[in-house]
């Protein structure tokens, strides 16, 4: 679904990622994990459209959508979890979920699917008609997975799900990215928290300083020694 | 005469207001969405005012009408044109530098403005010298107990209030007011909803043209005459006011443009000269106060 070649960001003159090669097959749940630093979320904002590459290419379904506009990747079905949450916090919890829909330009279709955001984050639905900026950092997180829900993407980036969380909601939230991918939303997640991530994902890659390095199948990257050295604490 | 603070004064006061707060909407909503003091904003308040004039000579010479469809068209017509203006302001000098240092933006944003004035002084048809603007509603005095006011004066009034009242529905009740304020919140999760915020911006400055627009045809009538340079005036004071409310923030934009037109008119019945100055002493007192502006929240960017 998602194939990333080469892929090169820099700020200025600092390059925040030199060589990153990837693959999304349909369906599954890949993660990318990695210290600090290694370009995780950079990877994710190229592939939106939140930044431009200087090199490389990223393919969507087999079409070429190197540098294109964020506004452009969303109604062609990517939808992105910002690292941050980044709620829009005078906007009700409601008008949040409902500019997600901008692109969908059909109300009964939004419904449904803020009706499905519900469903799955009661708690999303408790806190409606509150302001976005007065949720707690869970509640926060369960909307703007919620919002990028709406727009409805096949391909779900997620940026450090569990950052700041309480371990329940970590919990919590981990069980839900399944369930989401489940019903057939295939899923790229970004984490620090790597013995999570690399337990429901089914491929995993590891990001080094702006590189691509190990990769394959979560089970096998969770057992490498390097991997448990490095990232899993073992 | 009375007191300083008679009913006479109160409503000239809001007159002052009324006008301040339709041009500080534009400051504040433009800072709001692209962090830009966008300096040619005063002028796009003279425009409004020269469409204004020339389209009531077109109707008056074209078609015999009645004053008020006269006087509705001249209202479309100013805010069409400052609409217009500072879209394309938007569009060919702004745009271009969006991710540059904000250093630029804020020179070209004089260097528009300077161009806007000068430019309509060189044009024959304007020139630079003072214009008396016509009656486009016949003037009429109102008693109200003791005090004198003027028609224009409340039609000032009304129609900026009337504006505002648009201006707050639009912005909290609809599908776009919605996207724009979310595109001032945060622009990266803006675009990851799907929001071109290029368009939002371009959205914004039009309104908020529209609305100087509409200022410049309100100053037109009230005071009777116009001319290139009559933006600069208004236009520090209104951006004052968007300040002292707290810049980026709408209703303090309004509750600052009432606040100096109050303020100046309370001051210059007292003396003309003072008059001239409140509104700095107050904008010194209030950053002193509180840096954030009345309204304003917390920060971090600088100009």
């Amino acid at each position: 679904m998602l194939e990333v070649k080469n892929l090169k960001v820099s700020y200025g003159k600092i390059e925040a990622i030199k060589d990153v090669s990837f693959e999304v097959p349909d369906g599954k749940i890949v993660t990318l994990i990695g210290a600090n630093g290694a370009g995780k979320t950079t990877t994710l904002r190229a592939i939106s459209g939140l930044e431009k590459s200087a090199g490389g290419s990223v393919f969507f379904d087999g079409k070429d959508v190197t540098n294109l506009e964020a506004h452009k990747l969303v109604p062609l079905g990517i939808s992105h979890v910002p690292e941050g949450r980044k709620i829009f916090p005078t906007l009700t919890v409601r008008e949040n979920l409902e500019l997600a829909g901008w692109t969908l330009r059909n109300k009964k279709l939004i419904k449904e699917r803020m009706e499905e955001v519900f469903e799955i984050f009661p708690r999303v639905k408790e806190r409606a008609d509150q302001l976005g900026g007065t949720l707690s950092g869970g509640e926060q997180q369960m909307l703007a997975v919620g919002r990028a829900l709406v727009t409805g993407g096949k391909l779900l980036l997620l940026d450090e799900p569990s950052m700041g969380l309480a371990p329940v909601l970590v919990d919590e939230i981990f069980t839900q990215i399944v369930a989401i991918n489940k019903r057939g939303t295939t899923i790229l997640l970004v984490e620090q928290n790597a013995a999570e991530a690399l337990d429901i994902a089914d491929f995993a890659y590891v990001l080094e300083v702006g590189y691509s390095t190990l990769h394959g199948p979560a089970k096998d990257i969770a057992n490498d020694p390097r991997v448990r050295e490095a990232y899993l604490g073992v | 005469m009375g007191s300083i603070f008679s009913i006479q004064q109160v409503i000239n006061g809001l007159q002052v207001g009324s006008i301040y707060a339709l041009i500080a909407l534009g400051y504040t909503m433009v800072y709001g969405i692209v962090r830009l003091i966008n300096f040619a904003h005063g002028d796009f308040f003279m425009l409004g005012a020269y469409a204004a004039y020339g389209t009531f000579f077109v109707f008056n010479a074209l078609i015999v009408s009645k004053s008020g469809v006269t006087a509705f068209f001249v209202l479309l017509a100013s805010m069409a044109a400052g609409g217009i203006i500072a879209l394309l302001t938007n569009q060919l000098a702004y745009r271009p530098l969006r991710y540059k240092p904000k250093l630029s933006s804020l020179i070209t944003a004089i260097g528009v403005s300077m161009f806007l004035e000068y430019f309509l002084s060189a044009l024959p048809m304007v020139g630079p010298s003072y214009r008396p603007f016509p009656d486009v509603i016949p003037r009429v005095n109102i008693k109200i107990g003791t005090a004198t006011i003027s028609n224009i004066v409340i039609i000032d009034i009304l129609v900026a209030a009337v504006l505002m009242v648009g201006l707050t529905l639009l912005v909290k009740k609809t599908a776009l007011g919605k996207a724009m304020r979310a595109v001032s919140q945060d622009k990266d999760a803006a675009r990851l909803m799907g929001i071109d915020i290029e368009k939002g911006i371009a959205f914004t400055f039009l309104i908020g043209g529209a609305f100087a627009g509409a200022a410049g045809l309100l100053a037109g009538m009230t005071y009777p005459r116009i001319f290139p340079y009559m933006g600069i005036q208004p236009g520090l004071k209104a951006f004052i006011a968007a300040v002292l409310g707290g810049i980026g923030n709408i209703p303090g934009a309004v509750l600052g443009a009432y606040i100096m037109g109050l303020a100046e008119t309370f001051a210059s019945a007292y003396n003309s000269l003072i008059g001239e100055g409140i509104a700095f002493a107050i904008l010194i007192v209030v950053l002193l106060v509180r840096p954030t502006g009345l309204l304003g929240e917390k920060t971090a960017d600088k100009i």
